[in-house]
């Protein structure tokens, strides 16, 4: 029921390709990430689309597989 | 419009707000929604709580709907805001209260 927090990484710097993402593993099982998400591609979405891009990005293993993904989103600034 | 998306529906446009949750405002049964009934309460904005753990229908349903994986989910007037991280971001930097202001909805704690 783990997902390494190197995958997480990898399958939203896929879909995100200029993405700056961290991931911090919050109760040190494997289940439970924060992730914050830099990237371009936010800008002129809402919160939801943002959330909504990183949740797509590491596709059906949210909710499932990833019990729980803290997400927090932003533009970069110039 | 399949049944449960049409009870989901009529939830979110019959209420001005309404908080798809484990557990009710008074006992949630989640941290996550615990939290976002916590801000609620302390606004001060009257809302619904629609308690999924009595509902496998709607709990499932619910995540089809707002295509959102997680619970809790805060509707307002209609519109889907966010889960916990969002609305606490929201809350912590003002907005969420901006928001039931723009529409509306009057709250008891000036914001």
């Amino acid at each position: 029921m783990a997902m390494d927090a190197h995958e997480i990484e990898r399958m939203i710097k896929a879909a995100l390709p200029d993405a700056a993402v961290e991931i911090k593993d919050l109760a040190g099982d494997g289940d439970h990430y924060a992730a914050t998400v830099v990237s371009a591609a936010f800008k002129g979405k809402t919160r939801v689309q943002q959330h909504q891009m990183v949740y797509a990005a590491v596709q059906g293993n949210m909710g499932g597989v990833l019990h729980a993904l803290a997400v927090r989103t932003a533009v970069p600034q110039d | 419009m399949s049944d449960v998306n049409a009870r989901i529906d009529a939830e979110v446009k019959n209420n001005d707000v309404v908080l798809f949750m484990k557990g009710t405002p008074q006992f949630p049964m989640c941290g996550f929604s615990g939290q976002v009934a916590q801000i609620l309460g302390y606004i001060g904005v009257p809302y619904k709580g629609v308690n999924v753990l009595e509902d496998q229908e709607i709990r499932e349903g619910i995540k089809a709907y707002s295509n959102w994986p997680t619970i809790p989910q805060l509707y307002v007037k209609g519109e889907f805001v966010g889960g916990c991280d969002i609305t606490r971001e929201m809350f912590q930097a003002g907005e969420l209260q901006a928001l039931f202001e723009e529409k509306g909805i009057a709250v008891k704690q000036a914001s």
